[in-house]
């Protein structure tokens, strides 16, 4: 098998005395689909902002494509913050998509998606902006590109975010909730985004409430619950009976959120 | 006795010149406070700590006294360490270092307006911390920052008016000083503040054009 996208050793995260991540063992596998699912506070979400290298792990390992993320183990042992050029270079590898879209209100569409290019990848503007806009087209929102952040609705806004990701030509895309701040019904448009990039081999790793989205998209599905990985898995696995129980108590509550009539 | 504010009017020359001499402090009051709040609220906000600690102490002190009490201190209290200032630049110095506090104050509060997820997807997106600050966050607190700043642009107007004590031939002392002569302080008095007001009204609709105007650059989702 070929090395994994990201592999995750003895991840440990406390934030104080609590601790929010125990122990995670988990390996991403390249060009596929990861779903991270379970309750809130159950650590997914800090999880994957300790792969965008937003919090900084506590103990353990994360390697991206076989390099080092942040830090690395020193033959006595003893963890050691690499220095920021190679801590820059790795985070390269991946997009952040967040629940909130953080757009800049203050740039356009086509500001946000080629302002990265022409800071920090000094790529003249007119090109920028020529890479920019293939971006925007390829989520829908080419005649958008003029438009402000606050021009736009939540859908528009988040697919534009995924762009302003994508237009650094990441090898890994990573998704936090990205549709838990959309109404339903824009939902899907965002989804749909993410469905033709799974389809284009993009390795995704993504924190989601969408149950439906991960067993019909993800490849693997981790269930993390009180700071620990309980499993991980392929979907056929992972939702078939018998369920483990303290899936089959989460799935429930989906459930009763009124799908248990559709049922 | 009758109310005749036509008294006052008739001296219309030495209006117009107290008139240009507060536009003039205030607009460079202003602009030296903005420049020097931004600096200071910046310096804080990115510093360090020692920084902060330093500069949020004298902002402090400034804040803390009146504005007339730091006016005399300056004009009266600066010949025993060897300041002696003409009363316009005397006026000037107070009004900037006095605007400068508040801006800072308002800038500061403008920079923890900034939501950190925007500052964290540019550090996602290789932005530097420098890149980061000038492209994000710089223009997000100016845009935030901007009802308050045209707000105590007007408090400083008024405040201008405090100068007069110190002799600066602005407005209230030119026009006070006219109703003197002629006998129509009250008159003066209400010229005065037909005055302040009409210029405190055309900065507020000022204002609120440039809100309007900006109000697409500020965050949909907030």
């Amino acid at each position: 098998m070929s090395l994994p996208a990201i592999a995750i050793t003895k991840l440990v995260k406390r934030f104080g005395d609590s601790t929010v991540l125990q122990d995670i063992d988990l390996e991403i596998p390249e060009g596929k689909v990861s779903c991270l699912i379970g309750p809130s506070g159950s650590g997914k979400s800090t999880l994957l902002r300790c792969l965008a290298f937003l919090e900084e792990s506590t103990s353990g390992m994360i390697t991206i494509n076989g390099e080092a993320l942040g830090f690395f183990e020193a033959p006595n042992g003893k963890r050691e913050r690499l220095p920021p050029a190679q801590i820059r270079a790795v985070r390269a590898k991946t997009g952040m998509v967040f629940q909130q879209f953080n757009l800049w209100p203050h740039m356009t569409a086509l500001g946000n998606v080629s302002e990265a290019l022409k800071t920090v990848h000094k790529l003249p503007k007119g090109e920028a902006e020529a890479r920019a806009l293939a971006q925007l087209r390829k989520v829908g929102l080419e005649n958008r590109a003029n438009h402000y952040p606050s021009q736009l609705s939540g859908g528009q806004q988040q697919r534009v975010a995924i762009a302003r990701a994508l237009a650094l030509e990441p090898k890994i895309m990573l998704f936090d909730e990205p549709t838990s701040a959309l109404d339903p019904e824009l939902t899907g448009e965002v989804l749909n985004v993410m469905r033709d990039l799974a389809a284009e081999g993009m390795t995704m790793v993504v924190v989601t409430h969408e149950i439906g989205f991960a067993a019909t998209v993800a490849h693997q599905i981790s269930f993390l619950d009180h700071g620990r990985l309980l499993f991980s898995g392929p979907p056929s696995e992972i939702f078939a009976k018998p369920r483990h129980p303290r899936l089959d108590q989460f799935l429930d509550t989906y459930l009763d959120r009124g799908a248990s009539m559709l049922a | 006795m009758i109310f005749n504010p036509q008294i006052i009017l008739e001296k219309l020359p030495e209006i117009g010149s107290g008139l240009l001499v507060t536009l003039i402090l205030w607009l460079v009051g202003i602009a030296g406070g903005v420049a020097v709040g931004f600096l200071v609220a910046t310096a804080r906000r990115f510093g360090g700590r020692a920084i902060n600690l330093g500069l949020g102490a004298l902002v402090e002190v400034l804040r803390g006294t009146p504005f007339l009490i730091q006016v005399f201190l300056l004009y009266y209290g600066g010949p025993f360490v060897g300041l002696m200032l003409d009363p316009i630049p005397c006026g000037l110095i107070a009004l900037t270092v006095y605007a400068a506090a508040y801006y800072s104050e308002i800038f500061r509060a403008g920079y923890a307006a900034v939501p950190p997820g925007h500052v964290e997807a540019a550090e996602c997106l290789g932005l530097s911390r420098l890149q980061a600050i000038r492209r994000v966050q710089i223009p997000e607190m100016a845009l935030i920052v901007l009802p308050p700043a045209v707000n105590l642009a007007v408090i400083l107007l008024k405040e201008s008016a405090v100068l007069s004590i110190i002799t600066v031939p602005e407005l209230t002392a030119t026009v006070s000083a006219i109703g003197s002569q002629q006998y129509a302080f009250l008159e003066a008095i209400f010229v005065l503040a037909v005055i302040y007001w009409a210029i405190v009204e055309a900065t507020g609709r000022l204002g609120r054009v440039a809100e309007n105007r900006l109000s697409r650059l500020r965050t949909a989702n907030a």
